[in-house]
């Protein structure tokens, strides 16, 4: 199985603020009855985006920048600290991914939802809590200029500003090696799966 | 050298060392369920792939099935393909399904434990973040994504980097009307929601000691709720007599020597952790939760807290948190009227629960102002409960008597809240949003601070209503 080499990825840039946005407030639960992940891109979001009325809520994801990413189906989400925590729904990472979401720069990400996002080639980078509200205000700011979420070298960066950000070691030589779904690597190991199950007394039968 | 519980068990699955520096771990026990496994099936089909080791899979139906509404097709058409898509995935791959016409199916965290399933020195995995319950048994169990699911399915292995443990030691004797749910709650609002990031937590000392497997399972459920993938207690001897005569215990003879694995599963006395926190139960008293998150949480006697006493970055949630809770900062809890009362969840729906409630509720009456249901989170525990004639003190007294699954945990079945109405609930999530209408609000207490807002009609300190 060949896949993209995730060494950059570059484009606009939307702020989504708040701390412990939680995986419900993602990808509310009503959405999560289905068996595909088709069409979960639209309801990214959807009760922050549409009030109990009916009615488009004030919300970074209403925005035009926000449709401009969708159109481009490439772009960088800003997110504060605890990002994706809860649920280990993987709906969540699909919904912002399929809206099209190709980043996310944080403050720190839930471990479920960096793993669910990392396993679709979507890096999740961390900056220090100085540095991400520089690069917030700047998005803001600057809503033309693209974002490059450089995962090679560990920085991000727009216009003249830079930030050096961090990812998981594992997480990073997966994305930038093509291999950041491990399936291929898991199946490499069959006969010693198989070595190792045989030394497990439950799983042998005892 | 000394280990710790999470090392053992950790080597003991360890198959090989991934080129990116990860474990390729072998995961012995994978639970599934309808909400995060289709996909997975569909992955494993685009691909061409086999279920490895079907006899180690096991699936049931929990999160999409009615409480009130036993008979299919379920009016909710989706509802209904998304159980026969499980029943297809688990007959076209050999897998043992605990299926609605079984008497076994349940909420995934409980049908583990109560079919022996779940044992002490094994890894657990499940696409679903409250796994950790499993750990209450000396298992390194946790949530997984669906990609991840598909990884177990055709490989039984995960690629994964080992955590940290942190110790959660908890010593004294808890007050009466203080359970196992106040004490999760209050490490939780210590700790903070993003505290165990990393980490597993090993939760220990003598109030665990004491602890039933069932509390166990409760305080290690809500791991995910401070931020650690994975909790568990060493298993002891009450962990041994829950399990022993379970269907999927080991029988005779092999009995006593999985006893002596197990045994040898707890963490060694000196082993390292790398970190240690300690708590006195005697000074931990019934908690709620006031705001979003479940960090945002208070004894039911303190006050909610004041904007100008938090710092910058918990301002910002606790401001959206008590706009959405409609609470004041600086004011009491107690008195807020409640519009619902949920007794249920893989928190809180387990047959001691159950009894521990009915206790008290006998001769009592929920409030006419308050809807209040109780739902057992399996058909095992609804069985026993009927059999001990709980249902009848449940009904009584009003609460709605339901069938088993998640129910208004997270609302993906029609028991949802209406409009901003207020619950107070024995599940493990208050996030906006959650039980189902978006200005819905939610307060986590334990099950017996569920009854005393069903028979009062608002918050209250469940020791002033019943004589605990």
């Amino acid at each position: 199985m060949s896949l993209a080499k995730v060494t950059q990825v570059k484009g606009l840039a939307l702020a989504v603020p708040g701390d412990d946005i939680d995986t419900d407030r993602i990808i509310p639960a009503r959405f999560l009855r289905c068996v595909t992940f088709d069409g979960l891109g639209e309801h990214a979001f959807r009760d922050e985006r549409t009030g109990p009325d009916g009615l488009e809520r004030s919300h970074p994801m209403n925005s035009p920048q926000a449709a401009r990413i969708a159109a481009a189906k490439q772009g960088v989400m800003v997110v504060g600290f605890n990002f994706g925590c809860g649920s280990s729904r993987e709906h969540a990472p699909q919904s912002i991914w399929r809206f099209g979401f190709t980043a996310l720069v944080g403050g720190s990400f839930a471990e479920i939802f960096f793993g669910n996002s990392t396993t679709l080639g979507v890096p999740c980078l961390t900056l220090s809590k100085d540095d991400l509200a520089e690069c917030d205000a700047f998005v803001r700011a600057n809503p033309d200029v693209e974002v490059t979420v450089d995962v090679q070298n560990l920085v991000v960066t727009a216009g003249a500003k830079s930030w050096k950000a961090s990812i998981a070691a594992s997480a990073r030589d997966g994305l930038i090696n093509g291999k950041w779904d491990p399936i291929a690597d898991l199946l490499e190991g069959a006969t010693a799966v198989d070595q190792t199950a045989g030394t497990l007394a439950y799983v042998v039968g005892k | 050298m000394a280990k710790t519980l999470f090392q053992k068990v950790w080597e003991a699955h360890t198959v090989r060392q991934l080129p990116n520096g990860q474990t390729q771990l072998f995961i012995g026990t994978h639970l599934i369920h309808e909400v995060t496994s289709p996909q997975a099936f569909g992955m494993l089909r685009d691909l061409g792939l086999k279920v490895k080791y079907p006899q180690r899979t096991f699936a049931t139906v929990d999160h999409i099935v009615p409480t009130n509404e036993l008979k299919e097709p379920y009016s909710d058409p989706i509802a209904q393909e998304m159980i026969e898509a499980l029943r297809k995935n688990t007959k076209d791959f050999g897998i043992r399904f605990f299926d609605t016409n079984t008497g076994t199916q349940g909420i995934v965290h409980m049908v583990g434990p109560e079919q022996g399933i779940t044992q002490p020195g094994t890894t657990i995995a499940c696409g679903d973040s409250h796994t950790a319950t499993h750990g209450a048994f000396g298992a390194i169990a946790f949530g997984i994504g669906t990609t991840q699911v598909r990884d177990v399915l055709a490989t039984q292995t995960l690629a994964l980097s080992p955590l940290k443990v942190r110790r959660i030691e908890v010593n004294g004797q808890l007050a009466p009307g203080v359970y196992a749910k106040d004490v999760i709650l209050h490490i939780i609002r210590v700790l903070g929601v993003n505290g165990g990031i990393g980490y597993a937590y090993e939760y220990a000392g003598t109030t665990f000691d004491g602890f039933s497997l069932e509390e166990r399972m409760t305080v290690c459920n809500m791991s995910i709720e401070g931020g650690a993938r994975c909790g568990y207690v060493n298993p002891d001897q009450k962990t041994f007599d829950y399990i022993k005569g379970k269907p999927y215990a080991p029988k005779a003879a092999d009995w006593d020597a999985a006893v002596a694995r197990w045994k040898s599963f707890a963490s060694d006395a000196g082993c390292q952790y790398d970190d240690v926190v300690k708590f006195n139960a005697a000074e931990i008293r019934p908690t709620v939760t006031w705001g979003i998150t479940p960090g945002q949480a208070i004894f039911i006697d303190e006050k909610m807290p004041a904007l100008e006493t938090l710092n910058a970055a918990d301002r910002a949630t606790a401001e959206d948190a008590y706009k959405h809770m409609k609470l004041a900062p600086n004011t009491a809890i107690k008195g807020t009227k409640v519009d619902v009362c949920f007794l249920g969840s893989c928190t809180n729906g387990r047959i001691s629960d159950l009894r521990e409630v009915a206790k008290y509720l006998k001769g009592r009456k929920v409030s006419t102002s308050v809807k209040a249901i109780v739902v057992p989170g399996s058909q095992l525990t609804a069985i026993q409960a009927v059999h001990e004639g709980l249902d009848k003190i449940y009904i009584e007294a009003g609460f709605e008597w339901r069938g088993a699954g998640c129910s208004m945990c997270l609302a993906m079945n029609p028991d949802k809240l209406v409009g901003d109405q207020l619950c107070a609930s024995s599940s493990n999530r208050n996030f906006k949003g959650r039980q189902g209408s978006q200005t819905g609000r939610t307060i986590l207490m334990s099950p017996l601070m569920v009854a005393a807002a069903a028979i009062t009609g608002q918050v209250t300190d469940a020791r002033e209503v019943f004589t605990v």
